[in-house]
């Protein structure tokens, strides 16, 4: 496939000269801050259950996840995720949250095609990426761990 | 009323072509701008009462259109043609909207410059005489089109500094050949300049080389001073493409004063940093050049406006196939009439 196309040297200049700079340092000590944050607080969590309520790391880091999907949805759903997404960036983006938020914000925007049309079809617009490419390189991966002889 | 063409692009118009109705709506966000008192009606809310923001959209223009006929003191029934455009896919708002008003149709794609192409075409067929009363209209839904071109309204990305916000207004005008407060004198058709920008979020630099392309057709092809308008307001450049294009003008030999240029986009938020480098949509031109405009001509602060509505043609279809951002700008002559 062709490259993007690229404006020309000259053009490059001007517009160069007025476009203020993505604020990169900024956007990832946010973005480190904040998902370092909500990672920090779901492992509390996570001990928390495992500690107080005597749970199986295992059982602990499912209702962990369950909990920070939900309340993702949730934020999504007050209209809260999206400002807080400008803000953080990356760092709501890569944990599980931003999984959870662009299925519930695809689904959101499809509510008034119907449920099963619209909701349903469009649930994974965003995120199908993630899965199949995720399932895609898994198997690449456990592929390369068969042939090594570790599976 | 005569019309005639001057160059290649341009159109003058000769006699008295008033705007004898006009009417701006706008959405919570923009109705606490520094223009709410040019608007005709604001909304304290996104939905207006309806299930979908398409029909938000929807109500807005056809709001905007009846208000628009019933300042001219009119029924939908006196106006002959329609024009209109929205950024909707098949630009249903607008389809919706005549099919309520039941004025003669013709729908218009002109991305964020479809304020001006509705007024040019307006214009058109009422100083040929192919109708007596023409209504243009354009509107833009924030909603609908941040869905449709970027991502999902709740979907947690991160937007440049650069980027634009899409306007949620709507502007009508409605044209007849008789004199009026302020009057069309003249068009100038844009053609498709395409610098090779491809970054959807750089729509002021991909819209620049089509506004300074247009300006610099209508002051050659015209023949005017270069002093001649108090304002050549692009439509929705925001602060970066505004500053790109006050280069490329200079760059072209046209020497603007810096009061003579405003945009659209910057105006009808002030310094709102929420829009990051300003608003755009088709809304946003119509409802700032129909509504706010047109009062400062009609009250006398201003005699003579360039409104030259910028727009982006792509499509997201388009952009992920590697294509560049095509980009047109349609510039109308607003003046004081007699």
């Amino acid at each position: 496939m062709a490259g993007k196309p690229q404006a020309a040297a000259w053009y490059q200049v001007i517009v160069q000269r007025h476009t203020p700079p993505k604020k990169l340092a900024r956007n990832c000590l946010t973005a480190f801050i904040g998902g370092g944050a909500l990672c920090a607080l779901a492992q509390a969590a996570l001990f928390s259950l495992m500690h107080f309520a005597d749970m199986a790391e295992k059982d602990a880091s499912t209702v962990v996840l369950t909990g920070v999907i939900f309340l993702t949805a949730l934020c999504t759903g007050l209209g809260i995720y999206d400002h807080a997404g400008q803000k953080l960036g990356a760092g709501l983006a890569v944990p599980i949250s931003g999984f959870a938020n662009s299925v519930a914000a695809s689904m959101m925007e499809h509510r008034s095609e119907g449920y099963v049309l619209g909701s349903g079809c469009n649930s994974f617009k965003l995120a199908g990426a993630v899965v199949v490419f995720g399932i895609i390189s898994a198997f690449g991966v456990a592929l390369i761990l068969m042939f090594l002889g570790k599976i | 009323m005569q019309i005639r063409q001057q160059g290649r692009q341009t159109w003058l118009f000769d006699g008295p072509l008033g705007i004898i109705g006009q009417a701006a709506v706008a959405g919570p966000r923009e109705g606490q701008g520094p223009l709410a008192a040019d608007f005709d009606q604001i909304f304290d809310n996104l939905r207006l009462k309806q299930d979908s923001f398409e029909k938000s959209e929807q109500k807005m223009g056809e709001r905007a259109a009846r208000a628009a006929i019933a300042k001219a003191g009119l029924t939908p029934d006196e106006v002959d043609v329609f024009f209109a455009g929205d950024l909707i896919n098949q630009i249903t708002p607008s389809g919706f909207t005549a099919r309520s008003i039941g004025i003669p149709f013709f729908g218009l794609f002109s991305a964020c410059s479809t304020a001006t192409e509705a007024l040019s075409l307006a214009s058109l067929c009422v100083a040929s005489g192919a109708a007596r009363r023409a209504l243009a209209l354009a509107s833009s839904h924030t909603c609908t089109a941040e869905r449709q071109f970027r991502y999902p309204n709740e979907y947690g990305s991160q937007k440049p500094p650069y980027s634009q916000v899409t306007a949620t207004a709507a502007g009508a005008a409605l044209v007849a050949a008789e004199p009026a407060a302020v009057k069309v004198s003249a068009v100038t058709v844009g053609r498709v300049c395409d610098e090779r920008i491809s970054d959807p979020f750089q729509m002021g630099a991909a819209m620049a080389p089509a506004f300074a392309d247009t300006v610099q057709a209508h002051f050659r092809e015209r023949g005017v001073d270069v002093d001649y308008y108090d304002l050549v307001l692009s439509g929705d450049l925001g602060r970066v493409g505004q500053a790109i294009a006050q280069d490329l003008l200079q760059l072209q030999g046209l020497s603007l004063a810096q009061e003579q240029l405003a945009d659209c986009g910057l105006l009808l938020y002030g310094g709102d940093k929420r829009v990051f480098s300003g608003g755009s949509g088709c809304g946003c031109a119509a409802a700032v050049g129909f509504g706010h405009i047109y009062r400062r001509i009609s009250q006398g602060e201003l005699r003579r406006v360039l409104l030259c509505a910028t727009g982006a043609l792509l499509s997201p279809v388009a952009n992920q196939q590697k294509e560049s951002i095509p980009a047109i700008c349609h510039a109308v002559a607003l003046e004081r009439g007699e």
